[in-house]
């Protein structure tokens, strides 16, 4: 069995899937010779050949389009963006098309396609390699947001992205890439989407959280739980659609809710979570919604990122804040 | 100094505006059934506009764009594609759609706001209109990549007009199409105006053509009234494709003799003397004085094709008018694959409002 961590999950689901279907195609800049600036498609192209990892001309909203041409016309494409900053080219693509193919059409052609995107800060990268802009593609009908935080559910949900019907962008926590290594087994067995998952139980406080910010979370519920605080911790993996039940029964169980994100606070996805369970779970609230978020200020270079982003003071700071009010 | 690179851009015509041959005609304009076709083709889509402009100022269709002026490029491209080859069109394009067969009250279905309009019933693989501009070149060379991985014979074919090619898209298509030799035709009807802004505004290159050389793929520019050169230029450029010769660009030269859409009055930007000159270099008239000199056309033949046009664009309007709204649950329904449960109680209440029992 192998011991991976989320990056080598991520290339393992991609070979296992190009070894599968032979309709994915794998493309982007540097992915190929290089096998991509992380080494996320590090050896792909020299196992399937440069037709099925094709290196691109550096321009994102190509990327994005040859890959809804592409996915129109009976292919899987699996498109790597380099970094989250450098999405904003493709997202005439990405809402305008990819999004919309199968609504504009009534099914008669739709898009097949995925976007990776590492995303998120905390590897000291240079300025616009930091960001984490997943809630303004969460806002937006008919796509779908995906956020691993493991090497498991990288793996499980990367491999259900590729054989989904439709568009997903799959943001990757660039800084967990290699923080952890865990068994995961090269079954070829998807993990579903649209659902949240419930990494640690417990009935004090409903933590939710994703992405990088999953390990932060756990440490602080580890620390609160010597403290006698239990901590509900769910990791909702697939942002939009969002799957609102799990985090309302947990809710529900618990009386209180703490969201935790790296992305800037105000009109976060965090807000999104906050609004359902205030319109859904108000009365099985014992305190107000607390957000732990970044700042709304421009991602700082990297001498500050530690202070824009939520380590795991403030998450206990949050958790605390809300067991108090 | 030397000079290291340099490059012509070359023009073709075959009929003048007078119906006079320039240049040897290419071999099936020596048929008399496909010209009879290809004129057929461009009256009906004339007939089609005007009544779909007659439409929209009755208030029974929304807004719809023109494609008065334009009909030999665009039946010239529909000619000259095979079924099993691909069209990334923009909005106005009927002519080559319509040769294609796409039905005419799919159009009128999509202007009169119902997505049916782009459920073609064939060609099921080519795409459907594209509104945000050049978006579609890369759709286009996308389906090239997938043709090309296939090892499929096949091409597909974008349309853009002169606007279009200051986007980016545009550029970014061009540029993967020549570097990956993607078997793609990248067409550009020039059409003088993108909206109120003219030619000589959108760009300072000589040609639109020319667009093609900083890409490494070859150009031409052709009278994109002349459906022979249009028909002739975009079918040596589909088998260059198939050949596996790579991406080629061409450009029609013709003139919006509409204006924009219907919601727009061209009369605030431009001279009619403009519209009028350029309204005696129009594709039909020149189609026909060739057919009438070589006696393959006549009055009779003129009225009958006209007949036809009027009726089947008839029966098309009707069948529009006569297709009730979609059902609400279409939103939901082709949003994704599946339904999320998240947005089926969103589908039950649009479903419980639009029968009457809304709260």
């Amino acid at each position: 069995m192998a011991t991976v961590t989320l990056i080598e999950a991520v290339t393992m689901a991609l070979a296992h899937e190009m070894a599968r279907d032979e309709r994915v195609i794998v493309l982007g800049e540097d992915v190929g010779v290089n096998g991509g600036v992380f080494r996320a498609t590090a050896g792909l192209q020299q196992r399937f050949g440069t037709d099925r990892v094709q290196d691109t001309p550096l321009a994102e909203a190509m990327i994005a389009g040859v890959s809804v041409g592409m996915a129109a016309q009976g292919m899987r494409p699996v498109a790597e963006i380099q970094f989250e900053g450098f999405i904003f080219p493709a997202v005439d693509q990405i809402v305008n098309h990819a999004a919309r193919l199968r609504t504009r059409t009534r099914g008669r052609l739709h898009c097949p396609m995925v976007l990776r995107v590492p995303y998120g800060g905390g590897i000291h990268a240079p300025e616009h390699h930091s960001d984490s802009p997943e809630a303004m593609f969460a806002h937006m009908p008919g796509i779908r947001v995906v956020i691993p935080s493991s090497p498991a559910r990288a793996y499980g949900l990367l491999l259900a992205a590729m054989r989904d019907p439709d568009p997903v962008i799959f943001f990757e926590p660039k800084r967990i890439y290699r923080l952890q290594k865990q068994e995961v087994p090269d079954t070829g067995e998807a993990l579903p989407l649209d659902v949240c998952y419930t990494l640690r139980e417990g009935d004090d406080v409903t933590v939710v959280t994703w992405g990088a910010m999953t390990y932060e979370t756990l440490k602080a519920a580890d620390q609160m739980a010597g403290e006698g605080v239990h901590c509900e911790v769910i990791d909702v993996a697939t942002l939009s659609p969002l799957d609102a039940e799990t985090i309302i029964e947990s809710v529900e169980k618990t009386g209180r809710l703490v969201i935790v994100h790296e992305a800037p606070q105000s009109f976060g996805a965090g807000a999104e979570i906050a609004a359902v369970v205030a319109e859904r779970a108000l009365y099985s609230l014992r305190t107000p919604i607390r957000r732990v978020a970044g700042y709304d200020t421009i991602m700082p270079l990297f001498r500050l990122e530690t202070e824009y982003m939520p380590g795991v003071t403030r998450v206990i700071e949050g958790i605390r804040a809300t067991l108090e009010d | 100094m030397e000079t290291i690179a340099d490059f012509e851009i070359r023009y073709s015509q075959f009929l003048d505006p007078q119906g006079q041959p320039t240049d040897t005609l290419p071999a099936f304009a020596e048929d008399p059934e496909v010209l009879r076709a290809m004129y057929a083709s461009m009256l009906l889509a004339r007939v089609f506009d005007t009544k779909a402009i007659n439409l929209q100022r009755t208030g029974k269709l929304g807004t719809y764009a023109s494609c008065l002026g334009h009909e030999a490029s665009h039946v010239g491209i529909g000619a000259a594609m095979r079924p099993e080859d691909c069209l990334a069109p923009s909005y106005r394009e009927y002519g080559a759609m319509l040769w294609r067969g796409v039905q005419m009250h799919e159009i009128l279905l999509y202007w009169g706001g119902d997505e049916r309009g782009s459920d073609f019933a064939g060609p099921r693989h080519d795409f459907p209109f594209c509104v945000p501009i050049a978006t579609q070149c890369l759709h286009a060379a996308g389906a090239a990549m997938a043709y090309q991985l296939r090892g499929e014979p096949r091409c597909a074919v974008s349309i853009n007009g002169d606007g279009g090619t200051s986007e980016g898209a545009f550029y970014e298509a061009l540029n993967v199409a020549g570097a990956k030799k993607l078997p793609v035709v990248f067409m550009v009807i020039n059409n003088k105006w993108a909206i109120s802004v003219p030619l000589e505004l959108q760009t300072a290159s000589r040609t639109l053509a020319q667009k093609s050389v900083a890409a490494g793929i070859p150009g031409i520019q052709v009278d994109g009234n002349d459906v022979i050169a249009v028909r002739h230029w975009v079918e040596r450029a589909l088998e260059r494709g198939r050949r596996g010769e790579g991406p080629t660009l061409i450009e029609t030269l013709t003139y919006r003799l509409s204006d924009h859409t219907t919601a727009d009055d061209a009369s605030r930007y431009r001279a009619r003397e403009e519209v009028e000159a350029a309204r005696k270099l129009e594709p039909l008239l020149r189609l026909r004085r060739y057919m009438e000199a070589r006696e393959w056309w006549d009055e009779a033949r003129e009225e009958a094709c006209r007949s036809e046009a009027i009726e089947a664009v008839d029966r098309a309007v009707e069948r529009y008018i006569n297709t009730p709204r979609p059902p609400v649950t279409a939103m939901f329904d082709h949003l994704f694959a599946e339904l999320p449960p998240g947005l089926a109680a969103q589908r039950e209440l649009a479903v419980r409002r639009a029968t009457g029992g809304s709260r």
